[in-house]
């Protein structure tokens, strides 16, 4: 860091060099990082022959893209059924985290009583815990359950997952709503229920979309839990699961490959890009103390 | 598609229903109750359902495990520290040095390019795009991560036509192919890299956030005093910065413990790969040793614990 050339007062020309070389570079690290999921994009277009032939940037010389894949993905592999599965397994999922965790929260932030320190400290111990500690009890209990199930161990696992973190994110959140307002709904004789539904809830609708978004990506996005309590092949399999066995098998080749995978990250990249002020309050929300 | 169908709209139903029956429900016993009794007993209610499924899903598996963690295979008989003697024995030995490296390389080069971009990124015009661009690869599936790295990594033999982007650019700049993911030594850094390339979007967030709270007079007082850009870097910047840093850098430490689906999808363990979450899997499944899978989950847990109590003690403080 130290030996690095004397800046002499640097005068306006060679800010704007130095801004010009900050952008350059900043350029290139987005071009190496978006470049990976172009070459998934443009190979998912592509007839078998050519992607087995030549590397996906030979579109720039003889461009020729087909639909094929993504109709066989569906017609075939069944990928429009796991398209359904991935909903069937993050909505519900969603819903439930952000219901749980913003009652415990709400309780946490804004009653005060004996062990309620307790129970948050816990939960922010439990957030760290790798998950691979529980997943030995849950395959036990996935085999009483019967793998042939439904989805509602998946729901309480991938539930039981994120709520410490939801809890933690929500916590801070209604830590800062005034507690007059509170206090003085509670003097007008509303219910505490009434209090947390009118009053706390509707304050609080940006960081409950971040929880949700947050939620229902990891859970769109997990392979373990459903590979556990679904199975790798049953009709339940989500798109993760599909793709991960597709890997496997080696079956249907590239282009099979690349539009299933495709179709898997189509609907987190469009919730990132259209959602992202959401997804970064959550992110933010999770990192900085609330 | 029928039973899919009707189990999402029961799901979107039956969750919040219970949920919130439950809460009207304690209300209505509660509300009964003399003044002092209500404080005391509300929040324990309103907390019973996160109570009951952190409790299903956490508390109790963690407490079976620790027992697993003594028990045979099957998860019958005690046998005492057996399992724990194979954890730190020589079957590991390869993995945990796996796992060091992760734990070494992956937080630094995160955290240093997240450093890098932050700082970049409080320079330019185009800050938002930029930004959209480096947290996209977050938002999708370590699964199609890995489908995606894997056609980045492929590898053919030197005299016929490279299909991986990466070996096809060595070859246009006149260097030899690299199988990235056979050669051991290397192939756990190619793996490393997916994982950067998932992670930094989020890193880059959290201390582009750290930057823009690094007041300006501070670092327009440090110029008007001769410092050049590396000396304001270094002592405003980087001092300013540092508790975020420490947040993001543990918070990519505990993620390399945890680090499974890169590795099953792209090598599942082999040439050298292999890391402890993955390792554990494979005992489970593969083996089918409950009492090697606990120990191996124990030595998760030992690791990550004192990222526990350092987070633990620093909320405590901060309430």
């Amino acid at each position: 860091m130290s030996g690095s050339a004397p800046d002499i007062a640097g005068g306006v020309g060679e800010s704007r060099v130095k801004q010009a070389v900050a952008s350059a570079c900043l350029a290139l690290l987005c071009v190496v990082w978006f470049t990976p999921v172009l070459a998934l994009l443009v190979t998912s277009f592509r007839t078998e022959a050519d992607a087995s032939t030549s590397g996906w940037w030979s579109v720039l010389f003889a461009p020729r893209f087909v639909i094929e894949n993504y109709v066989d993905a569906i017609r075939i592999t069944g990928v429009g059924r796991s398209l359904v599965n991935s909903i069937a397994v993050a909505v519900p999922t969603t819903i439930g985290t952000v219901l749980i965790s913003a009652i415990a929260a709400y309780s946490l932030a804004k009653m005060s009583f004996r062990g309620g320190v307790a129970v948050f400290l816990a939960l922010v111990g439990l957030q760290v815990l790798p998950p691979q500690v529980v997943l030995v009890p849950m395959l036990k209990l996935a085999n009483a359950v019967g793998i042939n199930g439904t989805f509602v161990p998946v729901w309480i696992f991938e539930m039981g997952l994120t709520i410490p973190f939801g809890v933690f994110l929500l916590r801070g959140f209604f830590a800062g709503v005034p507690s007059e307002l509170i206090e003085s709904a509670r003097i007008d004789g509303a219910s505490e229920l009434r209090i947390f539904l009118q009053i706390v809830l509707p304050l609080s609708g940006a960081v409950l979309a971040s929880l949700a978004i947050l939620q229902f990506l990891i859970a769109w996005n997990h392979l373990l839990t459903p590979l556990i309590f679904l199975g790798g092949t049953s009709g339940l399999a989500p798109l993760t699961v599909q793709v991960a066995g597709l890997v496997q098998t080696e079956g249907g080749g590239m282009s099979l490959l690349t539009a299933a995978t495709f179709i898997s990250i189509a609907v987190p990249l469009l919730i990132v890009i259209a959602l992202q002020r959401y997804f970064v309050r959550g992110v933010l929300g999770g990192a900085v103390k609330g | 598609m029928i039973p899919q169908i009707s189990q999402i709209a029961l799901g979107m139903v039956a969750i919040p229903a219970l949920v919130l029956g439950f809460i009207v429900l304690g209300e209505s016993v509660i509300r009964r109750m003399p003044e002092a009794r209500q404080a005391r007993l509300r929040p324990w209610v309103w907390m019973a359902p996160m109570l009951l499924i952190v409790g299903v899903v956490l508390v109790y598996p963690l407490a079976i495990t620790v027992l697993l963690s003594v028990s045979d295979a099957k998860g019958g008989g005690f046998v005492g520290l057996q399992n724990y003697a194979w954890a730190f024995g020589k079957a590991m030995q390869p993995v945990l040095v796996n796992n060091v490296i992760w734990l070494t390389v992956f937080p630094t080069v995160t955290t240093g390019l997240a450093i890098i971009a932050a700082l970049l990124l409080d320079r330019v015009k185009f800050e938002r795009v930029a930004r959209t661009f480096l947290i996209l690869p977050t938002a999708i599936s370590f699964v199609a991560g890995s489908v995606i790295w894997r056609m980045m990594y492929e590898y053919k033999a030197p005299f016929l036509p490279q299909l991986g982007t990466l070996n096809a650019l060595l070859k246009g700049l006149g260097f030899a192919p690299v199988p990235w993911l056979l050669e051991e030594n290397l192939n756990s850094f190619a793996l490393i890299f997916v994982a950067v390339w998932m992670n930094l979007g989020i890193a880059t967030l959290i201390i582009s956030a750290g930057v823009k709270t690094i007041p300006r007079d501070l670092v327009e007082a440090a110029r008007l005093d001769g410092a050049g850009d590396a000396s304001v870097f270094r002592y405003v910047t980087m001092p300013m910065l540092w508790p975020t840093i420490l947040v993001v850098a543990t918070t990519q430490a505990i993620f390399t413990l945890k680090v499974f689906d890169i590795v099953y999808v792209m090598t599942n363990g082999s040439y050298g790969t292999d890391v402890i979450a993955n390792k554990m899997y494979h005992e489970l499944f593969v083996t089918q040793h409950l009492g090697h899978a606990s120990a191996i989950a124990m030595l998760l847990l030992l690791m990550a614990s004192p990222v526990i109590i350092l987070n633990i003690r620093q909320t405590r403080a901060a309430a």
